[in-house]
């Protein structure tokens, strides 16, 4: 047998990586944990209070309203933009001039900055002179998004679908690019249909990187704070105070740092979970086919 | 099943078929017999494959016909056409089971699964996949995938024709061998028309009952696996057929000899007056040079390489510029590097601009 050789010297090359780590993540997030156990009279006189605020805010109305907002969000828009992406995907032109002009046109908004969508957003819908609010004002229909909370969820949903929509859609042609030619000819062969061709060739073909569009689209709806907050301010009333505004609410607008780093805590830790089953299923779909062709 | 009928197919990718120098295919003819084994044979980007998507319809000819019995299908699309293609890389649906990959041509077709199930559990025994049925397709070697495209192109008993497109390139030599005798095997108990694309000459000879050769977009030859190698009609078909190929060499016609470097040679032929434009040559296979000692009649050569390849050895040699490789088995008499190289003039042929001339006998 070979001795196998232990050198402690080998921990120091890791010590970069930890510091870094530890002062970008660590450090900040140990801060958090501290005032979520403490409260404060001011003076930074801190008093232990151990659990309290979670379970303050587990039980609080306000809390559940917001996560149920942020969830019934993040599964609209992932309802719309997953199929609305795969359709815009298949329709996408594979050759010629159409492909650089498609691939830009839908490039362009995942360009533009958070702040500057809301801002489009927020006057183009506006009623006074916003060119949609406007126009759906002249032909009658009731629409203000800063009075209505159902027009204000339609028009951020529609902002979100707008912005974020090309991201599925680049994704799937990427996906879609990268079939070689000999399957659809191979398809034509055996008599399949249009729709047997989606559900045999495309679809499969295109599942890793729909999994990553589906990822990346649920995270960042369950973080968004801009754009609601640029259009909407979380109004009217709090119909549209998603789970980081409210947030920032509580932290900045109140000054409620117990309560707040709770909250942050407890929703650092709802991603965590959601992306790890989003992982777990990913990898489990992949782990059944292989242990089916063994 | 069907006759099938090539009438002057010409295909330019770029859509402009009256430059020649764009085409893929130039105006190409041909007929195949119903339940017929051909294989198309060229180097890569001659224009086989071409042929073969114009043939199942994936591809429309900038011109011609093409014909199935007496009907024009041209305009037909492969579904109406009836043929089955094999492609050279594997084509599986992942998410299917091998059963369903190979019922899914019938299953589009709308056959009942009583028929199916039979067809396919036949099929699978013939290819050796019957234990792979209820298998996901996605996780299975290569060669499976493959025999599963095979199966594909297979499983339905009224087509045209079966076209393959060098389908065993990604299998092993072994089970390459294996899965050509299955396809014969095939061909003779089903009696489709099978058209086997391929640029490895062993495949298609040992496979077809007629080769065409192809080389830049033209149909150079066609013809019994026995004509092209005593017979080439091109130059191609002589460099490419056989290994080594065919010794093509520069020459001159002076009456009825034949000048090389010097040297004349009888072949007891006379070929008429050929002008002194065309580019003239000689081919003869080193098969059919015999090597001699040098104080016998004979082009006076210089060994200059011997590779031994077990069976045979190829001798290279050389007379003043001139090379010919010549298939040698017997080395004893030929120690000291100098030799006559003897002709047999019978399979030996002049060329002019390339093809084929035949003389008339002395």
């Amino acid at each position: 047998m070979i001795e196998k050789q232990v050198n402690q010297k080998a921990w120091f090359m890791v010590l970069p990586v930890f510091l870094v780590v530890a002062f970008s993540a660590i450090i900040p997030l140990m801060t958090v944990v501290n005032y979520s156990v403490q409260d404060t009279f001011g003076n930074n006189q801190f008093f232990w209070v151990g659990m309290d605020w979670f379970r303050d805010l587990l039980h609080s109305e306000r809390f559940h309203d917001a996560f149920f907002r942020q969830v019934s969000f993040s599964a609209i828009i992932l309802c719309i933009e997953i199929p609305l992406g795969i359709v815009i995907a298949l329709a996408m032109p594979r050759k010629g001039w159409g492909v650089p002009v498609c691939l830009i046109t839908m490039a362009l908004p995942l360009l533009i900055p958070w702040n500057v969508v809301g801002t489009i957003w927020q006057i183009f819908a506006r009623v006074d002179i916003g060119l949609l609010g406007h126009t759906l004002a002249a032909l009658g229909v009731d629409y203000n998004y800063t009075q209505d909370p159902v027009a204000a969820w339609i028009t951020i949903i529609i902002m979100d679908i707008w912005h974020w929509t090309s991201l599925v859609v680049l994704l799937c042609y990427a996906g879609l690019c990268s079939i070689p030619d000999a399957y659809y000819q191979a398809a034509k062969i055996d008599g399949a249909s249009r729709l047997s061709v989606f559900r045999y060739i495309q679809l499969p073909k295109m599942q890793r990187v729909l999994l990553i569009a589906i990822l990346l689209r649920f995270m960042d709806s369950f973080m968004i704070y801009t754009e609601p907050f640029v259009i909407t301010g979380g109004g009217p009333g709090n119909s549209t105070t998603f789970m980081s505004i409210d947030l920032v609410k509580m932290a900045i607008g109140q000054f409620d740092l117990g309560p707040a780093a709770a909250m942050s805590l407890i929703y650092f830790l709802v991603i965590l979970l959601l992306c790890w089953v989003f992982f777990t299923v990913m990898s489990n779909i992949g782990e059944e086919r292989s242990k089916g062709g063994a | 099943m069907a006759h099938i009928t090539l009438e002057n197919i010409a295909h330019s990718y770029t859509g402009n078929p009256e430059n020649h120098e764009d085409c893929a295919l130039k105006k190409v003819n041909l007929s195949w017999r119903n339940g017929g084994a051909y294989a198309l044979l060229g180097p890569s980007g001659c224009g086989k494959t071409t042929l073969l998507n114009i043939i199942s319809g994936l591809l429309h000819p900038s011109r011609g016909k093409v014909l199935f019995d007496t009907e024009d299908v041209t305009g037909m699309s492969t579904e109406q056409r009836n043929i089955a293609q094999i492609f050279q890389f594997p084509v599986v649906y992942d998410t299917m089971t091998v059963f369903q990959n190979l019922a899914f041509p019938l299953k589009n077709r709308g056959r009942k699964q009583k028929e199916i199930e039979p067809r396919v559990i036949e099929l699978a025994k013939i290819l050796g996949l019957e234990k792979d049925l209820h298998t996901r397709a996605q996780h299975l070697t290569a060669d499976s995938k493959q025999k599963i495209s095979l199966g594909r192109g297979l499983i339905r008993k009224s087509v045209n024709a079966i076209l393959f497109d060098e389908p065993l390139t990604v299998i092993d030599p072994q089970l390459k061998w294996e899965l050509r005798s299955q396809l014969k095997f095939l061909h003779k108990k089903f009696g489709f028309t099978m058209i086997y694309v391929t640029h490895d000459q062993t495949e298609a000879l040992t496979f077809a009952d007629e080769v065409v050769v192809m080389y830049e977009g033209e149909i150079v030859q066609t013809g019994t696996p026995e004509a092209l190698f005593e017979k080439p009609e091109h130059t191609f078909v002589g460099y490419f057929i056989g290994s080594p190929g065919m010794n093509v060499c520069a020459c001159e016609l002076q009456g009825n000899q034949v000048v090389i470097d010097g040297y004349m040679l009888s072949l007891g032929r006379k070929y008429p007056d050929l002008g002194s434009n065309s580019k003239i040559e000689i081919g003869v296979r080193p098969e059919h040079l015999r090597l001699v000692p040098s104080d016998r009649e004979g082009l006076p050569v210089k060994i200059i390489k011997v590779d031994d390849i077990g069976r045979h050895r190829i001798v290279r040699v050389v007379f003043n510029n001139t090379k010919f490789n010549v298939i040698v088995s017997d080395m004893t008499e030929l120690a000291d590097g100098n030799c006559s190289l003897v002709f047999d003039t019978e399979h030996t042929h002049i060329y002019v601009d390339d093809h084929l001339v035949s003389g008339e006998e002395l």
